[in-house]
């Protein structure tokens, strides 16, 4: 009798050792680890029935006239905006009845005003943002309900609602004061920054899915680049003697690692470019004008761990993906001692965050793609949005009570548009 | 360190005009210089350094002033553009704007970099072993699972281009990352040249001799061929070994892929051979080409859309029907077989004597065919019952994984035993035409005239002409 209780405590204490092993190897493919970031294991959350987003009817010259003009929007690196309200539009979270709606999404397109180049401008957005809030507040009761506490803004550009792309022009702007209490889905995150508010979505930035999945080569080619990059070191049209790109941090990559074998970098832009990076262990993914870039998620895409060079930067979806496991952060002030600290890593610590980089739910959920997907970046701004329900009290006003400032900012923002 | 922050100060109101200024409230305001005492000081030291410069000629920079006067030496690498970079060691620290605390600030930085910054070996070895960790990973994950032996089955004799053809396949066996067992059957009896190929290699291998001498025909070479293979594959039942079975023919050429792909063989494999149909005559090649224009140079399986095996393709002799060689020597293109054997591969348990659990009833015994009862005629498809239930390999074909060719010397040519020569060569072409460094100093007028002599001496001209390149 007291033999066979050992043998069930054995078997027992079996099962349990076994049920908490972490990873799980899937049929032929390589073996992957869940990811769980602070928030817990919410990866493969389904926000469907956990949250109702209204979607504001604007006039077409707030969206699709934009649109219109410049049909490029929809494949630079800012169309996140674009095809988040694509999806809200025909997603079942959407509800065509306002008053049970937890959310509200505000559909302008703020950074479609392209240069010849492609870049976006700034300079109109506050003025278009501006207009279109004067609008939802006229004719809808639920903007000064809340002063838009529980409207959500989708703002890709550089410095999120700061609308400028220079970084001190942005702070000096500051958040526009419109938005103050509005949730923000952007895609720049820097901590202790003042165009980062606290209860911000941080996303990745929009990258073509097809065009990256037609680059794929086969798993088994074997990983011989140790370090790449490719991108610019020095912006000599804007910032000729350096140390104003990327504070100094691309630059000192470059001086000091030019002639270093491991390294493969390099301005030139090649064909090869999404191949090249499923061939490399690490990829560089330092800071440029804003901490943010593609890289990280094409970094993502093809495996390569990536290594962030940008100070106190907070990367896409924090709390649902634990970036510390998966990527390698190195601090500005370390960069001249990246082969060191690259090559210290211990081997297992590697083989590890590339398990984790190959878990099919954290390729989707850097993704946009088209249609919808579950798991994707949609899906996993949803329920971050879906996380921060219910509603604090404090969200709705007292009637009578005003805390925005509707005449904050500088003079040009408040022209009409 | 107020001596490096003053110092720098005044490298960096050289720079001029793209200077920020140091005042947090004027943040788009201009630089301004304020004449100061420190600033005076180091212009006079400045304007020194460029006298001294002056006299010495070559660039005398203050920072050996600077270092006269600091104690702390670190690991200098001073070079013109070194000055400059140790210059920017510390970053130029600006005030920022925004009201939180942040360590981050937007402003002018400096580059940094380190005393010495090139490669470290240690760091470079140790990045290496990792990359081969990362490697030897993959190679467990999407490569094969069980890697089974390859037991390679190679029928030769002796001749001149034995050496050319077998280093050829040594090499390619000696690459294959999995076990290899190298079986070589050698027509006319064992022989110290083939000994010594099959000893190089460093492989597992077993070397026999086969009775018969190789016939001078194509096609009785052919039959011996398989007679030898046989052997081999006899050789396989008696040493009970286990792996899959490749004939690689010595004078084909395999890709690495090849193994690898061999490796999800079952029991009965084949796969798409490229068939080079080589002749010695160039013209002729030519206009069979200009015939030929459907039908690929590939023997192999072909399947329909839904990847199920329904046919062979064979290679097209038609055009080349007048034209074949039927000895040896001969100078018209060498046809291959309707089904080369280098095409199949087996899984060596099907020769054993032991009955093996789920071996597949489509393959027939093949005792009989080993104890030499029977006569294999078709090719090794007659070795199978069912042909349509070969396995195909290499996506069904469309990845030709080896080249089958046969290129042989005149049937009297002669080479060295072993490639080794006794006794030194004779001289074809005279010494003197090469710029020996005794030469005399007649030489350059002797390549003039070899110059308008050129049309009469053809043959010999390559060499010459290009030694002329030279001097000149």
């Amino acid at each position: 009798m007291k033999l066979r209780s050992w043998v069930l405590i054995f078997i027992a204490c079996n099962l349990l050792t076994f049920s908490t092993i972490s990873a799980f190897r899937l049929s032929r493919s390589q073996p992957t680890e869940r990811i769980s970031g602070s928030a817990g294991d919410v990866l493969d959350d389904n926000p469907v029935g956990r949250l109702k987003v209204f979607v504001y009817e604007l006039p077409s010259k707030y969206n699709k006239k934009i649109l219109q003009k410049d049909p490029r929007c929809l494949t630079h690196m800012f169309a996140a905006e674009i095809y988040m309200q694509r999806f809200l539009l025909s997603s079942p979270v959407r509800t065509l009845n306002p008053e049970e709606a937890d959310w509200f999404y505000v559909p302008v397109y703020t950074t479609c005003d392209l240069t010849p180049n492609g870049l976006p401008l700034p300079f109109k957005s506050p003025r278009m943002m501006r207009s279109a809030i004067q609008l939802i507040a006229s004719n809808w009761p639920y903007w000064n309900r809340t002063e838009g506490a529980d409207h959500f803004f989708v703002v890709p550009h550089d410095f999120g609602a700061c609308f400028h792309y220079q970084e001190e022009k942005a702070i000096g702007r500051g958040i526009l004061p419109l938005l103050q209490r509005a949730t923000l889905v952007q895609t720049f995150g820097q901590r202790n920054h003042v165009c980062l508010k606290q209860g911000s979505i941080t996303v990745p930035p929009y990258a073509p899915p097809q065009k990256m999945q037609s680059h794929l080569i086969p798993g088994k080619t074997p990983r011989s680049i140790f370090v790449y990059f490719r991108g610019l070191f020095y912006d000599v049209g804007n910032d000729p003697e350096g140390g104003y790109y990327a504070r100094g941090a691309r630059a000192a990559v470059w001086e000091n690692f030019k002639d270093n074998p491991l390294f493969d970098i390099s301005t030139e832009h090649p064909t090869t470019y999404y191949e090249d990076m499923q061939r490399a262990i690490f990829c560089l993914c330092p800071l440029g004008w804003a901490p943010w870039s593609p890289r990280l998620v094409e970094a993502v895409i093809f495996g390569c761990i990536p290594v962030i060079i940008a100070d106190d930067i907070v990367l896409p979806f924090a709390d649902a993906i634990p970036w510390e496991d998966i990527g390698v952060f190195v601090d500005e002030k370390d960069v001249p001692y990246l082969d060191t600290i690259l090559t210290s890593i211990p081997p297992e610590v590697i083989l590890r965050k590339q398990r984790l980089l190959a878990n099919p739910s954290m390729k989707q959920a850097m993704l946009f793609p088209q249609p919808a997907q579950p798991g994707d970046a949609f899906h996993q701004v949803l329920n971050g949005l879906a996380r921060k329900l219910p509603h604090d009290r404090s969200v709705y006003l007292r009637p009578g009570e005003k805390l925005l400032n509707w005449t904050a900012g500088p003079v040009a923002d408040l022209k009409p548009w | 360190m107020k001596l490096l922050s003053a110092f720098r100060s005044s490298y960096l109101n050289r720079r001029g005009t793209t200077f920020r200024s140091l005042d947090p409230s004027s943040f788009d305001g201009g630089f301004i210089p304020k004449p100061s005492p420190s600033s005076i000081f180091w212009l006079a030291i400045h304007c020194l350094c460029c006298l001294i410069s002056l006299i010495l000629g070559f660039r005398f920079s203050h920072l050996v002033l600077f270092f006269l006067f600091s104690t702390s030496v670190t690991n200098l690498y001073t070079t013109t553009a070194g000055v400059s970079q140790l210059l920017k060691l510390k970053p130029l620290e600006k005030a920022n704007v925004t009201a939180k605390s942040s360590r981050v600030v937007v402003g002018r930085h400096g580059i940094r970099i380190r005393p010495w910054p090139h490669p470290n070996p240690i760091e470079v070895m140790r990045a290496h072993q990792l990359l081969e960790r990362v490697q030897k990973e993959q190679k467990s994950l999407y490569g094969v699972r069980s890697p089974r032996a390859v037991i390679a089955v190679t029928p030769t004799y002796v001749r001149t281009f034995q050496a050319l053809h077998l280093t050829g396949v040594m090499h390619s066996l000696m690459l294959v990352p999995y076990d290899v067992v190298w079986i070589v059957v050698e027509a006319g009896g064992k022989t110290n040249e083939t000994a010594s190929f099959v000893g190089k290699s460093r492989l597992k291998t077993v070397h026999v001799g086969f009775d018969q001498k190789m016939p001078n025909t194509w096609e009785d070479r052919r039959r011996v061929e398989s007679k030898m293979r046989i052997q081999g594959l006899r050789i396989v039942r008696e040493e009970k070994l286990d792996g899959i079975v490749v004939f690689a023919d010595d004078s084909n050429m395999h890709s690495m892929e090849l193994f690898d792909e061999i490796q999800n063989v079952r029991w009965f494999g084949a796969l798409s051979v490229g068939i080079l149909a080589h002749s010695g005559n160039a013209d002729e090649l030519s206009s069979v080409l200009k015939m030929n224009q459907e039908g690929k140079p590939i023997q192999g399986p072909s399947c329909d859309s839904s990847g199920k095996l329904v046919g062979w393709h064979v290679f097209n002799t038609q055009p080349y029907a007048t034209k074949t060689a039927v000895y040896v020597d001969d100078k018209a293109a060498v046809m291959p077989s309707k089904m080369e054997w280098s095409g199949f591969v087996l899984n060596s348990r099907l020769l054993w004597k032991e009955p093996v659990d789920d071996r597949p009833t489509w393959v027939k015994d093949v005792d009989n065919l080993l104890d030499g009862n029977e006569e294999i005629e078709d090719g090794p498809l007659s070795m199978v019952k069912d042909p349509s239930m070969v396995e195909t390999l290499g996506s069904c074909g469309r990845n030709v994984l080896l080249w089958w060719l046969r290129v042989e010397a005149r049937a009297d040519s002669k080479f060295p035993p072993g490639w080794i020569i006794k006794s030194p060569l004779e001289i074809t072409v005279p010494s003197k035409r090469t710029p020996w460094p005794d030469s005399s100093s007649k030489l350059p007028v002797v390549t003039k005239e070899a110059k308008y002599n050129q049309p009469a001496t053809e043959k010999r001209s390559g060499k010459a002409k290009r030694i002329k390149e030279q001097e000149q």
